[in-house]
């Protein structure tokens, strides 16, 4: 599967209370959230969105609090993967139970600025700067982890489990 | 050989041993969620189209963060794990009866040492104070344990933390985590789990050493393991289990099996604040210099146990709240505030010009009941300073522990207790 999209890039240590604050966490609705994705960090970044872009960001990625709310938003804004150096691990798990791709790469981080296009292989894990002429690979994940990406997400892979319990 | 959390990991998995890195099915003594994330999971569960949790009384939902209901949106939330927990006749506490849940499930007996906890709440690590592997995580995988009864996880590797030397007159749990925080960052133990050691945390109530697990995840942790000890023994001897479990104490083997060890000694760390926006921007209180503050907020999953108030009132009893601060205190549980009424801690705060609050998480995540407007500053002793955590995006949190909390609370800037405090108090300390 391959991506396309803007970068919108941001520093270390991204939490997810400037992903999705917690004065918005009365409802659970991804639409809802997603309307105050980013806010206290980049109040432009709900305008400036478009279907496909990506998120950049270096170490630390999702730190902070367990709210799935967070990826959700990221994902309901049409982000199609992030990228960072590295991400923190409620996140992590969360954006892969969830089916949002994350992508561990800090030379592709480095190497790119907002606004630039980028090319992402999911299954490569390739991510392709064309403008700037280079193309780096991701830190591929484990094989454990694959199994739930390729069942389609936690709930699929847990459905399947409990049906083959039953018969 | 192992350390503490592989050999709980083992038990939970059906294996001897497990190894850093490895990926494991481990099964969960106690599966949590609250208001907030409770709703999403059970919106997951019902995706699985099972009639039944797999076990009632390990599945626990705890209503806390925007209770009592802030608004009609919350009140919803509330409900909705409110009607579910009727209806799977799992463990739930109402408002009234429950508490902040990192609080409440120790003081209720519903934690202990060797279990596995998963909690969908990243301040879950709180119980490892008591021993346990306890571990937050989002909605979905609590929904999928909420049916299964496991979850996987891969093995993290242990940094081991000691804690040399005598601690200083009002240094305490918030201290020695913030000053760790400080020095390692708060990616610092990404992915590990953390062992606590040395002479300055066996010097520690249990009080204390919830504190310092609570702010496990502040250091990126997975979890943060106490080993447990003759105060443990004494806290589950006070509050046995709730459901007749026997627990187990583990120790790790050999300091071999640690990835890493970074000493401290103790007796050097003086009351540490940490400034806006990140948990290890921490200073010396003495270090601090002239910041004015508006609020003061004393309680949360961190800081909301009864010493905390006992060491808060200490300061503030004879003394005023100063004119320019408004100082919340908040008992971390129903249990905690009857106690600190019993003791006269609540007339110590009310005398001193402070607002007493019923439990709840409330403004520690800028939910409600202290929110920031622009432009304002608050010391807290709360876990997270990030922008726009407790209100406005352009205010700013400073974390500390109760004491430097309640002697900025009183001089109307950041202050250690030695500002405010007589010779004769530090001594009787």
């Amino acid at each position: 599967m391959t991506l396309q999209g803007k970068v919108h890039k941001y520093g270390a240590d991204v939490d997810t209370d400037v992903i999705i604050p917690a004065r918005y966490l009365n409802v659970s609705d991804a639409a809802l959230l997603a309307e105050h994705c980013m806010e206290d960090i980049d109040p432009g970044f709900r305008e400036r969105k478009r279907a496909g872009d990506m998120i950049v960001a270096t170490t630390n990625f999702g730190c902070g609090s367990s709210r799935e709310h967070a990826p959700l938003a990221i994902k309901e804004c049409g982000i199609s993967c992030v990228i960072a150096h590295s991400f923190a691990r409620i996140f992590f798990r969360n954006a892969i139970n969830i089916g949002l791709p994350l992508l561990e790469c800090p030379e592709a981080a480095d190497s790119c600025e907002a606004g630039d296009m980028l090319e992402v292989d999911l299954s490569r894990g390739e991510i392709t700067n064309a403008i700037r002429g280079v193309t780096f690979t991701a830190k591929p994940y484990p094989e454990f982890m694959m199994g739930i990406i390729n069942a389609g997400g936690l709930v699929e892979r847990t459905r399947h489990r409990l049906e083959e319990s039953r018969s | 050989m192992s350390t503490i959390a592989e050999k709980i990991i083992a038990a939970h998995s059906g294996r001897d041993s497990v190894s850093p890195g490895e990926f494991a099915n481990v099964a969960c003594d106690v599966v949590m969620a609250n208001d907030i994330t409770g709703p999403l999971s059970i919106k997951e569960f019902r995706k699985l189209k099972v009639d039944r949790v797999f076990d009632p009384n390990k599945v626990v939902m705890i209503p806390d963060h925007f209770i009592p209901n802030k608004d009609i949106a919350s009140a919803i939330q509330a409900k909705d794990i409110r009607d579910f927990s009727r209806e799977q006749g799992c463990v739930y506490y109402e408002t009234g009866r429950a508490g902040i849940e990192h609080v409440l499930l120790p003081e209720e007996g519903l934690v202990g040492p060797g279990q596995v906890v998963i909690g969908a709440d990243s301040h879950t690590c709180t119980y490892g104070a008591l021993g346990a592997f306890a571990t937050g995580m989002g909605s979905t995988d609590i929904a999928m344990a909420m049916a299964t009864g496991d979850i996987w996880m891969k093995i993290p590797h242990t940094i081991k933390f000691v804690f040399h030397g005598k601690l200083q007159p009002w240094v305490g749990g918030k201290d020695l985590i913030l000053h760790l925080i400080g020095d390692i960052g708060i990616d610092g133990a990404l992915y590990a789990a953390m062992e606590f050691h040395g002479e300055a945390i066996r010097s520690l109530e249990m009080d204390g050493r919830f504190t310092i697990a609570n702010m496990a995840i502040e250091a990126g942790a997975k979890a943060g393991l106490f080993p447990v000890d003759e105060k443990t023994e004494a806290y589950i001897a006070a509050h046995p289990s709730k459901r007749g479990y026997t627990y187990k104490s583990y120790a790790t083997d050999s300091d071999s099996d640690y990835a890493r060890i970074i000493e401290y000694d103790a007796g050097t760390i003086e009351p540490t604040v940490a400034f806006p926006h990140l948990p290890s921007n921490t200073k010396r209180v003495s270090d601090s210099g002239d910041v004015a503050i508006d609020q003061v907020v004393i309680g949360s999953c961190t800081n909301g146990r009864l010493s905390d108030l006992q060491v808060a009132a200490s300061l503030l009893k004879g003394r005023k709240v100063h004119p320019n601060v408004r100082c919340i205190v908040i008992p971390g549980s129903q249990r905690v505030y009857s106690e600190a009424l019993d003791q006269g801690l609540v007339k110590t705060f009310i005398d001193a010009g402070a607002v007493v609050s019923t439990p709840t998480c409330g403004p520690c995540l800028g939910g409600y009941m202290g929110i920031l407007a622009p432009g304002e500053r608050c010391v807290s002793t709360t876990n997270r300073n990030f922008v726009g955590r407790m209100g406005s995006p352009q205010s700013e949190v400073y974390l500390a522990g109760p004491a430097v909390a309640s002697a900025s609370a009183i001089t109307g800037h950041i202050s250690g207790p030695a500002e405010v405090s007589s010779t004769q108090e530090v001594q009787a300390r």
